[in-house]
């Protein structure tokens, strides 16, 4: 049944609310499509097919009786950093391997009590650090779309690469994400779908495995922005359970898709346009400004002057933080252990086995970086930092009401063409980690394909809790763009 | 930045994560690279900047001062990797 993988999530709500199909004949199809074509993508550490009948049975009757909540029969793929009760959940490292959470994480919760239907746990890169989805201790996504003119591996962006791949092969109509310095918008961009990391505090971290506590959060990722918001709309809300969680009230985000942009002021940060830019980057961006102007939005330039310390300041803070929540991963609780005849000795040779290279390499630099001596050279600095990094977009927000930029500095590329030098890689995040530093929402949109036929996105970033003018603007670069495109290895079959 | 062998060893036992020699060498030059790259940061006038420690929208909660979970000791147990009855286990660490 080919026309069941052309549903997106709010054209399968809408046919399932209208018992034109029903959940089990949804989430058969796409449990079909998983065992087709995962083998080969790997975007899935853990398929729960049983689990996903059950709940698509529920939903059913649940449809059958008038009844359901916004998701109700709807197939989702969870990155498996979220606990999920009595379902294996892994963060993509051996030393979680054997973990099954006695807890539901609060986003998961809320997700199946508006009645999605959870087809398994998804790939990532191990804790969520990397942006290739290649640090997996389960290996690595392959990314559904392929150059026009070569046959290779690309990768999917990362860490929710598994998301990312997931959603565009058409194995689950929505996904979860985290996001600490991109993780949501940059595989989203590479993949050719929408995804949202919200502001800091708008979805509760409760359950999530914690990489940098101050920066990570959870949003959706899905084909359309509208299938975002229905997805957002879930998974956000205060939570007693997480203290940076924060109490203000979720809006309708799908109804704010069609507000438009007339009216709406959008700033181009000059300090995005770097030096030696790729030009199909570069006129993508000019391609977005001009769809915003026509629209009706008014193009203001706007500075950000502190952009440049975005990525030093985010890897101080990231791996300081990180160092700090992974030394509870001790082989004493839970995890695999290694055994030795002194405690010190089972601590080191379980971390040692159960990480891998980059894992270690960044608990390694955050340590380093908070010990004696070092502190308040790096980590209070880049505290500091990162305040004026916060004020340059409040500043820039008296002007403007949204910033336009694009995602990522390249398309997706292939697994063998993976840059080996660190720095390298983080540069993958240089458009999107101020925005995480500064905890204000951004979003990306697919908005193209470059000459090798890969999908580029735009990202929009926005106000604190103003997730429903991203969305507003978001949906008029949706619309211009008119993205249809699927890639080469889909569930219905190739476009 | 400079970083010795020896530096990079203490940091591998205070983070508890066991390295063997090679391994020493090649983080050793990797995080040379990093802390290199970061120290642009000492550009940034910070003079009378507070640190960041948080975006400032949460709002502290107060709650009641009562027991909202317990029992749970299986849960809590399920995933030791060695336990003996309710407990979990280390290696001996007192003579």
């Amino acid at each position: 049944m080919a026309e069941l993988h052309d549903f997106t999530l709010a054209s399968a709500r809408d046919a399932l609310k209208a018992r034109e199909i029903s959940a089990l004949e949804l989430t058969e199809a796409h449990l079909e499509a998983i065992e087709k074509l995962d083998d080969r993508l790997n975007s899935f550490i853990t398929r729960t097919p049983e689990l996903a009948r059950e709940q698509a049975r529920r939903a059913d009757e649940a449809l059958a009786r008038g009844e359901g909540g916004k998701l109700c029969g709807i197939p989702l793929g969870i990155k498996d950093l979220f606990a999920t009760k009595g379902t294996r959940t892994t963060a993509a490292s051996r030393i979680l391997s054997n973990f099954i959470p006695p807890y539901e994480s609060t986003v998961t919760a809320n997700l199946q009590k508006d009645g999605g239907v959870f087809l398994g746990k998804l790939n990532l890169d191990e804790f969520a650090m990397g942006s290739t989805n290649l640090t997996s201790a389960f290996g690595g996504v392959e990314n559904p779309w392929k150059y026009s003119d070569s046959d290779a591996r690309l990768v999917p962006g990362g860490s929710s690469g598994g998301s990312g791949a997931a959603v565009a092969a058409g194995l689950v109509l929505g996904a979860t994400g985290t996001d600490t310095g991109g993780s949501i918008r940059q595989p989203a961009a590479f993949c050719g779908i929408a995804g949202i990391k919200p502001t800091y505090g708008r979805c509760s971290r409760f359950g999530t495995v914690a990489f940098a506590s101050s920066l990570d959060q959870a949003g959706p990722m899905a084909r359309t922005l509208q299938d975002c918001a229905i997805m957002l709309e879930s998974m956000a809300g205060f939570d007693p359970k997480d203290a940076t969680s924060v109490d203000v009230p979720v809006p309708d985000y799908e109804a704010a898709l069609g507000r438009g942009v007339k009216g709406m002021r959008v700033g181009i940060p000059r300090e995005y346009r770097l030096a030696g830019l790729d030009p199909e980057i570069d006129a993508l961006w000019e391609q977005g400004i001009a769809w915003l102007k026509e629209a009706g939005a008014e193009i203001v330039d706007v500075s950000l002057p502190h952009t440049r310390y975005g990525l030093p300041t985010y890897y101080i803070v990231a791996l300081a933080e990180a160092s700090s929540n992974l030394a509870r991963y001790d082989g004493v609780r839970f995890g695999e252990r290694q055994t030795r005849d002194t405690l010190d000795g089972m601590y080191e040779a379980t971390r040692a086995a159960g990480f891998g290279d980059e894992v270690k390499r960044r608990i390694l630099l955050g340590t380093y970086v908070l010990s004696s001596g070092y502190y308040d050279a790096y980590y209070l600095r880049a505290q500091k930092v990162r305040t004026l990094l916060r004020q340059d977009f409040q500043k820039a927000f008296e002007k403007v009401d949204v910033l336009l930029t694009p995602t990522a500095p390249s398309g997706a590329f292939g697994w063998d063409e993976k840059p080996t030098d660190p720095i390298q890689v983080y540069l993958n995040d240089v458009f999107t980690v101020p925005a995480s530093l500064a905890g204000v929402p951004a979003l990306s949109v697919p908005a193209g394909l470059n000459s090798r036929g890969v999908p580029l996105g735009l990202q929009l970033i926005g106000r604190d809790f103003e997730e429903e003018t991203l969305l507003a603007a978001g949906h008029v670069l949706e619309q211009a763009a008119n993205f249809t495109h699927r890639p080469t290895l889909h569930a219905g079959g190739a476009a | 930045m400079s970083l010795d062998a020896k530096t990079v060893a203490r940091i591998a036992r205070l983070a508890r994560i066991g390295l063997e020699d090679d391994e020493v060498a090649t983080i050793q030059g990797q995080m040379e690279g990093i802390l290199g790259w970061v120290d642009q940061l000492n550009e940034v006038n910070v003079e009378d900047v507070p640190p960041m420690v948080g975006t400032g929208l949460a709002q502290p909660h107060l709650r009641q001062d009562m027991v909202t979970d317990g029992d749970c000791r299986e849960a809590v147990l399920s995933n030791a990797p060695d336990r003996v009855g309710p407990f979990f286990t280390v290696p001996k660490v007192v003579e």
